[in-house]
Formats: structure tokens, sequence, C-alpha cells
């Protein structure tokens, strides 16, 4: 496929590469040091880091600033953005800021709702929602405008993605979801954790049914579990996540100073199994607060070293 | 059957308790009442299926209001018992004065004297 | 209709504390229907009130009046020959009552009793949900008839999010997933493929978002 951005995400995706990204979540102070430091373990592992924007509606340091942080140390950022915070002016308008530091990616998310977060009793935005986000940065990308039909002076130039969850219900509309964020113009998908390789797969299949994955890059999210606790909290808690039994068995079945590496151990196996299945194109590894175990990841699934000479 | 209970109690018939308003209630300790007790049918006895439940419902609203309102609402209390349980009604009827007795006249009285003075 | 929720009595205290006649006026029309501030709500509070002030030694005289509509001038005006004698009204109309209530009769005081929640439907007695938020541009027509800005958490116009789980909100079990009900319906009116048009970008300005709304109709003007 050609490339439409100077995105170096896309390029080596183009260039047929499996790609490899990763994600951290800036720190709740201004100390720039907690995100270039954890960029720093991983850079050499992963071809792009993407910044969330405030996580599980927690105030953070913005994304945008920590993406600036990124590209100043050589890292290629992806600027996550949810439609939660910010109407339309706002969006756009941090758009061009991102494009005005030479950001070139960007992932188009609603966010989770703020009644998870540290201001419950905020309001929220939602003037456009994830979809529309993504169809925002195309037109203001592709036919250089606003939304509200001005002209753009240097449009932003962003390779744009989006989230997936092929584990959310109801299950049947996950595909026609996705292949409604395609039509909306989204490039790249990155996914909710997998650990239900099955169900994973035949959302995978029934996407290529449809032709879908020749017309958006899809990138397999994963998430090494540090402890059973922590399998059995997001099987429970977290909204939209499917964690099987089994996976849960596995974890409590070794002893707790053995569960970390057990849970880096089922990552890895999930990547080798994935990295066979048609229509994926790489790895979204979100080592939550555990960024060090991204470059074990990234090697032991066979995805070292990245591709040289390719750049922006 | 003769079975005595205080004389102090005014009694007034309600084909169910569901038809016991919260303002009913009110209403008697506006007037003076110091206390004020409903008796209904043992729960799930009720011949209306639900009407001593809603009457409980509304005894612990009126509980409440009369609580902010500083009257008490300890005045209010409701009981069941089965409708041919006599003896109970009387036990009830004591119980229920003794309980007012500890707890004294409707402090509403003695308001009312105050501001007569 | 639009639902409205008792205030604490605590708290309508406190606005009134310091007057020596009150009015309490209800609304016979939505606050009635969801039991917070008909004629039957507008008698407890008075006794109420009446108990707590005479308990504290204050003499204050409390009327009770049940008027057809607070939104109406018609029907405010039934007070007009008697507003003068009071001190301030406590009304337990919604919000739009209220208001009307403090823009006629504008120097009396005026206060709410009842904070106003939603437009919503009675799903059964004692339960009342919300359906609408009058965003002036419907579109159910387009939704299978199920509303996605009142009903959805992030009023997603393309839901649903990934959080929807076995039908039902990631921001609270009890509460149904908008877009699951929607593609419930799309399926059931042999109409799931819609589901894949993408709704275009909302028009905000005849929502909250533009300002105080107004309805302005000539053909039924007098």
């Amino acid at each position: 496929m050609s490339t439409r951005t100077p995105s170096k995400l896309e390029k080596i995706l183009a260039a047929g590469h499996l790609a490899v990204t990763s994600e951290c979540g800036p720190p709740r102070g201004s100390d720039p040091e907690a995100i270039t430091r954890k960029a720093e373990m991983i850079k050499d592992y992963v071809d792009a880091i993407n910044i969330t924007d405030n996580q599980t509606s927690v105030t953070r340091l913005c994304s945008l600033a920590s993406c600036i942080h990124l590209k100043k140390m050589g890292v290629e950022p992806t600027l996550q953005m949810v439609t939660r915070d910010r109407n339309r002016i706002a969006l756009q308008s941090d758009i061009l800021g991102a494009a005005s530091f030479d950001i070139y990616n960007i992932l188009c998310l609603s966010g989770d709702h703020q009644i998870f977060g540290d201001s419950p009793q905020g309001q929220n935005v939602f003037d456009i929602d994830s979809i529309q986000l993504i169809q925002t940065v195309r037109l203001m990308r592709d036919e250089g405008k606003f939304l509200g039909g001005d002209e753009i002076k240097r449009p932003p130039q962003m390779f744009v993605g989006a989230a997936a969850n092929p584990f959310a219900d109801p299950f049947e509309i996950r595909v026609p979801r996705l292949a409604k964020k395609i039509a909306a113009g989204v490039e790249f998908i990155q996914t909710q954790c997998i650990y239900n390789l099955e169900k994973f797969e035949l959302w995978v299949k029934q996407a290529r049914d449809r032709g879908l994955h020749e017309k958006v890059y899809i990138l397999a999210g994963v998430t090494p579990f540090k402890s059973a606790g922590m399998a059995k909290y997001m099987k429970n808690r977290v909204p939209g996540m499917d964690v099987p039994d089994e996976v849960v068995k596995r974890m409590s079945g070794v002893p707790k100073e053995k569960q970390a590496q057990e849970g880096i151990d089922i990552c890895v196996e999930t990547i080798q199994r994935l990295k066979e299945v048609e229509g994926v194109k790489g790895f979204h590894i979100m080592a939550i607060e555990w960024e060090e175990k991204v470059p074990e990841i990234v090697e032991r699934g066979g995805l070292y070293p990245r591709p040289k000479g390719i750049d922006n | 059957m003769r079975i005595n209970y205080p004389g102090t109690i005014r009694i007034v018939r309600l084909p169910c308790t569901g038809k016991v308003d919260i303002i009913h209630i009110l209403r008697a300790f506006e007037k003076g009442a110091d206390g004020v007790y409903v008796v209904g049918c043992l729960e799930g006895e009720c011949r209306f299926e639900n009407g001593n439940l809603q009457a409980r419902k509304r005894v612990d609203q009126a509980k409440k209001i009369l609580d902010t309102i500083g009257i008490g609402g300890e005045r209010v209390w409701m009981y069941n018992l089965s409708s041919s349980d006599g003896p109970r009604f009387a036990e009830y009827a004591v119980e229920m004065t003794e309980k007012i007795k500890e707890l004294g006249p409707n402090p509403l009285k003695k308001a009312k004297e105050k501001m007569a003075a | 209709m639009i639902v409205a929720e008792k205030k604490p009595i605590e708290e309508i205290i406190d606005y009134v504390k310091d007057f020596q006649k009150l009015l309490i006026a209800g609304c016979n029309e939505c606050v009635t229907v969801c039991e917070a501030g008909g004629k039957k709500e507008v008698g407890i509070l008075a006794s109420a009130l009446r108990m707590y002030f005479m308990n504290e030694g204050k003499k204050v005289e409390i009327d009770e009046v049940t008027l057809e509509r607070q939104c109406d001038h018609e029907y405010l005006e039934e007070i007009r020959d008697r507003i003068d004698q009071y001190d301030a009204v406590l009304s337990l109309a919604c919000g739009v009552g209220v208001q009307f209530m403090a823009e006629k009769y504008f120097s009396t005081p005026v206060f709410p009793g009842v904070n106003t929640c939603f437009m919503g439907a009675a799903e059964e007695r004692g339960v009342w949900s919300e359906r609408c938020q009058g965003c002036g541009q419907c579109i159910l027509g387009k939704t299978a008839g199920i509303c996605p800005i009142s009903r959805c958490a992030k009023r997603l116009l393309n839901g649903p999010c990934g959080g929807s789980t076995k039908g039902k909100c990631e921001i609270n079990k009890d509460l149904d997933c908008a877009w699951q009900l929607i593609i419930d319906r799309l399926k059931e009116l042999d109409r799931f493929d819609e589901y894949e048009q993408i709704m275009p970008i909302k028009d905000w300005s005849t929502e909250r978002a533009g300002g105080p709304r107004k309805v302005v109709r000539e053909d039924v003007r007098l």
C-alpha cells in the first residue's frame, strides 16, 4: 500500500512489516522525565508510542505535551485524543497544535466516561464521537478544511487510527462497527487487549470475509498480566474486557513470585499465535506501568529488531 | 371477650391500612396527638395484597418528616396483627401508650402555650 | 412528562425560615403525576412546615394552593388577587413553573420545592427514566425510535462504545446500553443494514449549546 503521510508507522506498515507500538500513560504531575524515562526504555523496540489522553478519566499531564517530549527525543508519538473533554473547536485546535510539532499519528477515541475518574462530578462534552473525529482529521488532512468549511493553511499530516474492541457487546456489530470506522476514514486500528484468542480470530475472520483487512491495518492489542489478581480484576471489573477462565486459572496456578513471568509468557504466546493470523499487521503492547518488560516481550515475540532506516 | 386497653387512645377505623396517608399522620400531630400508630393485618395477609406494606412505607416516611421537623419520628409506629387477635391489640395499645408516656407530650402543645402566653 | 423529586425539607426550611406568611403552590401537571409537587405533596409539606415553625415558636401562616399549570399565564393569574398577602411563595412546580411564577410576581420571592430532573417516562409505579433532552432536531427516525442523546451516557451518535456489556452501560449495570436497544430494534424492524450508515456530526445549535431557545409560531399567535 502507498503512504499518505510522513508517519513512520504508516511507512513500516506499508512496507509490509509487522508493526509494533506501545503506549505510555503520562504522569499525574508535570515531570517530563516520567514520560521520557518510560520512552527511553522501549524506544528501540517499538515503531511508535501512544500517549494516552487522561485515560480512565483521571486527570494527567496532557497527551499533546507528552507527545512533544517524545518528538524531541526522536521517538515517534501517536497522539491519543478523546472527544470527552473537548468540543470541535478545541479538538481541531489541538490537532493543529500537534501538527505544528510534526506529530504524524493520531488515535481517535470517545474516551471513558468521567464517572470512572477523579472528576465524576465534571461535565462531559461529546460534541462529536470517535467516528466523527476520524472524519474530522481526514477532512482536515485530505481537504485542508476545518469542519466549519474554512481553509487550513498547512494542514495536518496525520496517519489516522482508532480503537476497536472485538469483545464488547453486542458481538454481531463488532465487524460492522469496524466497517463504519473504515468508511469514516480510519487507516489503522489498535484493538482492546486480547486474551480470548478464539473470539479475536473469529472477529478477524469476519473482517477478512468482508475484505476489511485490506482496507485498514489491524494492530492486535496485548497486555501482560503482572499477577493473578490483575487477571481477575480485568475479568470482573473492566468493562468490555474478555478474560477467559482458563487464563485466570493459568495465572492462579503458579506461585505468586512466578506469576509476573507467567503473564509475560502468555503475552508472548499470544503474539506468536496472532502473528500467523491473516489480517493482523502488527501489535500494540500496553504494558501498564510495566514498560520495562516491553523489550523482552518484543524480543521473545520475534519482533526484534525493528526495521531500520525508515524515517519521517 | 372483654379486654381492657388504655382509654387515651382514639381509634380511627379504616377498611385497610393501605388507606393511611402521610398527611393523615401529620394532621394528627398538628392537631395535638402525642403519638400515632397504625395497626394493620399481618404482613403477607393483606386482603388487598399490599395495603399494610404500603402503610409501613408511609409510616416510615412520616417518621422521617417528624424527625426533621423536631417532633420526633419515634412517635409513629406500625404494628401488625391478625384481625381476630384481640389480646394482641390490647397489648400493642399498652406498649404504644407506654412509649408515648416516656416521650412525653407532643412538643407542639408546649409551643402553642408559649405562643399564646 | 417533566420528572421532578421533592427537595429535602431541611433545604426548604432554610429558604423560607425568615418569612411570616407563605403560599405553597403545587402544580396539577407533570409534578402531580410523578408525585413530587401535586396537591398531596403540597398538603404534606404545608403540614410539616406548620409544625416545624410552631415547634420553633415562630408564628408562620402557611396557605396551600394547587394550580392547573404553573407554566401558563392563565392559571398563574388565579392567584394575582392574593399574591400580595404573602411574603414568599414556595412553588412545587418544575423549574419552568417556578420561573414563570417569579417572572409574573416580580416583587414576591419564589423558592423551588422540588429538584427538576429530566423529561422522562413512568417505567412503572415509582420508577421514572429519561427519554429526551430536547435537542431541537429529533433523530429518532434514524435510531429506531431510541434516543442515543438522552440514553447513551456519552450521547454517541455512532455507538455503542467499547464499554457495552451484556446489553448494559459501562457506567451502571442497571442502565440499558442505548445502542444495544437501537441495534435490537433495528433488527426487529428488519433495518439492521442501516446501522452502518454514519450519523453525521450534529448541529447542536438547536440544543442548549445554542443559547436559550424559543419557539415562535406565527400561525397560532393572536
